[in-house]
């Protein structure tokens, strides 16, 4: 788009803020006992004030209500959904076509805010109005560059009464080249598109020097020291010289697996995929001399502390890589 | 599930028990079906496929009435939910752990947030806070 391509656009663009994006949508069922035992099925719910007409009156209350985050349960289009529309049907379809008709193809829901007002009674009626609330300017994004939509939805009863509210805003976004030929989009024909591999921990790098240590780990379940055969000096991590005698040679033995916290950092952020957080980093000292980092398991963050006795316990991760880690000593 | 905690016995900090859920097709699919949600990739494979993702993925709603039962469960009967802001972040799909973990993050005289993250082996899938109006 050159520059009046893009005053254009951007023009059209504001014009669809403060639309409704159609006429009020009124749910085709009341609010009713078995759409909620459905929910409850689905969610593991138990609690007897959706549940137990009964039990319900034993509590705040009084009697059956839906559970709140049904709320746009209740106006959901339902089974026409599944077959997706050729034409946009309302104006938030309309602004959705705009932005891709426009290389903004990618959509991600960003965040919502609900608010009941109170929980529903049987026999409630739901309509909700939604109105584009918000387009954001151009920003870059870590997906693409590309525009946050907030639309607002207001519910009430059959007869007019407020019962909740919701804001939902997603990003429309320019997929960047490279992310759409890897399968970062959706493929036109829906064949061509790869299917992304779930992360997994980042694995440390492997070379003549160290190769040999992970494999002891996950072939004998063991942490291995090097020994120098020269001397005996034990050494961690791998490395190919004895800093003691200078030789070359050496072979390894396996740790007793007891040592104590020299020190340790709570790694809160950022959070990458294939960990599990918070990660309590530790430096160890073991029980052989020698200090290596690790991270410790099966310990709160809180109750962590320098000096405290730890035991090994070799992690096997979902996708079989084994490393050593440490919890407190039983 | 039976006695529901006052806000002055809660403090600013304090931890919900963590739950782990097992994330099957059974439940992405029923949770989808159960919030009326037919869009086909939250209970087609085939169609989630064709989008480019590894398997159908969990709806907004699902995760919500999972994190509003979590949250329940622990505040007991009593607690209402006024108010729930969520951030959302990877995919839940089947064969996923997710990991509900969940604290104390503000209090007032009457109500409490609760703040609930859930993790899965793609990283953060929600961050939700919920208000709850709690007996004084």
């Amino acid at each position: 788009m050159n520059e009046n391509d893009k005053k254009a656009f951007e023009t059209q663009l504001r014009t669809f803020v403060g639309r409704p994006i159609g006429p009020p949508m009124t749910g085709r069922d009341p609010v009713n006992e078995p759409m909620i035992r459905q929910w409850c099925d689905a969610m593991g719910e138990t609690h007897p004030a959706y549940l137990d007409a009964k039990a319900a009156k034993g509590t705040i209350h009084g009697e059956i209500k839906a559970p709140p985050t049904m709320l746009q349960a209740w106006v959901m289009e339902g089974w026409e959904m599944h077959e997706g529309y050729d034409e946009p049907k309302n104006e938030q379809h309309r602004l959705h076509k705009f932005l891709a008709d426009h290389g903004y193809t990618g959509v991600l829901g960003t965040n919502t805010e609900e608010n009941y007002t109170r929980y529903l009674r049987l026999g409630e009626q739901v309509t909700a109005e939604t109105v584009i609330a918000e387009i954001s300017d151009e920003k870059a994004t870590g997906r693409g560059i590309g525009y946050f939509i907030t639309t607002r939805t207001s519910f009430v009863n059959e007869k007019g009464e407020d019962i909740g509210s919701m804001s939902f805003r997603v990003l429309r976004y320019k997929p960047p080249a490279e992310a759409a030929s890897a399968g970062g989009g959706a493929g036109k024909d829906g064949k061509s598109a790869a299917v992304a591999a779930k992360p997994t921990r980042i694995k440390p790098p492997m070379g003549q020097d160290n190769a040999w240590w992970w494999e002891k780990v996950a072939k004998e379940n063991v942490l291995p020291i090097q020994r120098c055969t020269g001397c005996g000096k034990l050494r961690h991590p791998p490395r190919p010289m004895c800093d003691a005698c200078g030789s070359q040679k050496w072979d390894s033995i396996a740790a007793s697996g007891r040592g104590t916290i020299h020190t340790f950092t709570v790694i809160h952020y950022p959070q990458f995929p294939g960990y599990d957080y918070p990660i309590v980093s530790i430096i160890v000292d073991l029980e052989e001399g020698e200090r290596m980092a690790s991270t410790l398991v099966e310990c709160k963050p809180e109750q962590v502390a320098i000096g405290m006795p730890v035991e090994l316990l070799i992690h096997t991760d979902e996708d079989g890589f084994k490393i050593p880690f440490f919890r407190p000593a039983k | 599930m039976t006695k529901t905690f006052k806000a002055s016995e809660l403090t600013i900090g304090q931890e919900l028990p963590p739950l782990d859920l097992k994330i099957t097709a059974t439940l992405v699919a029923g949770g989808a079906l159960a919030s009326r949600d037919y869009t086909p990739v939250h209970h087609d494979r085939d169609a989630a496929v064709a989008q480019g993702l590894p398997d159908m993925f969990m709806n907004i709603l699902t995760t919500q009435g999972l994190c509003s039962r979590y949250v329940t469960d622990w505040a007991g009967v009593d607690a209402v939910v006024t108010r729930v802001r969520t951030k959302l972040g990877g995919p839940n799909m089947p064969g996923d752990l997710l990991k509900l973990r969940g604290k104390v993050v503000a209090k007032s005289e009457k109500s409490v947030d609760v703040e609930v993250a859930g993790n899965n082996a793609w990283g953060n899938h929600v961050t939700a806070t919920f208000t709850l109006a709690l007996p004084a």
